[in-house]
């Protein structure tokens, strides 16, 4: 990695963990002595967002929301009408390692997924 | 190319396919399987080599190919984020424990589609009825679904107009037949969703 950016930047907040995948048992130590500096913010959750995209059928967005979150089919539809009108959602939210999951599934199905640190 | 999927009794879906679609639909699902490349070998792996393939990591850079960078975005940024070294090394590193075994789930729905196909026997230009499982019918809406990612990212679709251009291309624009395909594909796609979701 590069030196610590100049200009402030509102992505500065997903530092990545160390070994977050690889070693999942070690990833929950925001305490641990070893990484003073990476530790920001670790009481703000992480969303999975899903982005619109011109290809994927709504009714095939909605069935993925059903399918694998378990959404009802109303919540699932206007989840699929916030992506599709106002370009993303927030389709879950949770810790790191439980968005990267989802993220991962997301892009099995073929959705147009990804994480970011809650902004609030 | 009018046909499409009905519900099963078994929660499974059905559809005829007559011997063009079924070429059709075998040729894009192999240029497909070709196209995210080469799977690990199965079956005849030995312990040495298990734990190679375990250890194995995928690559850190997105696919140059427009095409395989939709079917494995970035897991980090989105179209909102500019990227900053952060962001990219965040997307590097969930790419290299992750890319293997996406791709390894796109060729198993890509290879379930042309083994149910090549199940089928239409006879005398007929149409054969093509008969899935619940399981199948998963595996054949991902497949689906990525046979339209891939198209519809080499047609360049950017935005829901475009449907409605494509579909005024002259007879002979070479992109008609893949515009088509584009198109029919949507309609089993869109047919199987209504088929499971009852």
């Amino acid at each position: 990695m590069g030196p610590v950016s100049a200009h402030p930047s509102p992505t500065n907040t997903l530092r990545p963990h160390h070994c977050t995948l690889s070693v999942p048992v070690e990833t929950e130590r925001p305490e641990s002595s070893e990484a003073p500096f990476e530790v920001p913010e670790p009481d703000l959750p992480w969303v999975t967002i899903v982005h619109n995209d011109p290809v994927n059928l709504m009714s095939y967005v909605s069935y993925v929301f059903q399918t694998y979150f378990g959404y009802s089919k109303d919540k699932a539809h206007q989840l699929m009408l916030d992506v599709h009108h106002k370009g993303r959602a927030v389709v879950s939210s949770g810790s790191r390692e439980e968005m990267e999951r989802d993220v991962q599934a997301m892009h099995g199905y073929g959705l147009w997924a990804t994480l970011q640190q809650d902004r609030r | 190319m009018t046909g499409h999927f009905e519900p099963l009794p078994d929660g499974g879906a059905s559809v005829p396919l007559d011997e063009v679609e079924i070429s059709i639909l075998r040729s894009l699902a192999v240029q497909l399987m070709e196209l995210i490349g080469p799977g690990e070998e199965t079956g005849e792996r030995e312990g040495d080599d298990l734990l190679a393939s375990i250890f194995n990591d995928g690559p850190s850079e997105p696919p140059a190919d427009p095409v395989l960078a939709r079917l494995f975005p970035d897991a980090y940024g989105g179209p909102d984020l500019v990227p900053d070294d952060d962001v990219r090394a965040a997307s590097a590193e969930f790419r290299r424990y992750t890319e293997n075994d996406l791709r390894s789930r796109k060729r198993e729905d890509a290879l379930a589609l042309i083994r149910a196909l090549d199940t089928l026997a239409p006879t005398g230009g007929g149409s054969a009825e093509l008969r899935l499982k619940p399981e199948e019918c998963r595996q054949w809406l991902g497949a689906l679904n990525d046979l339209r990612l891939a198209i519809g990212t080499r047609l360049e679709v950017t935005d829901e107009e475009d449907g409605g251009e494509l579909l005024r291309l002259p007879d002979s624009d070479p992109r008609k037949p893949m515009v088509m395909a584009y198109l029919w594909l949507g309609g089993l796609q869109e047919t199987l969703v209504e088929s499971l979701m009852g």
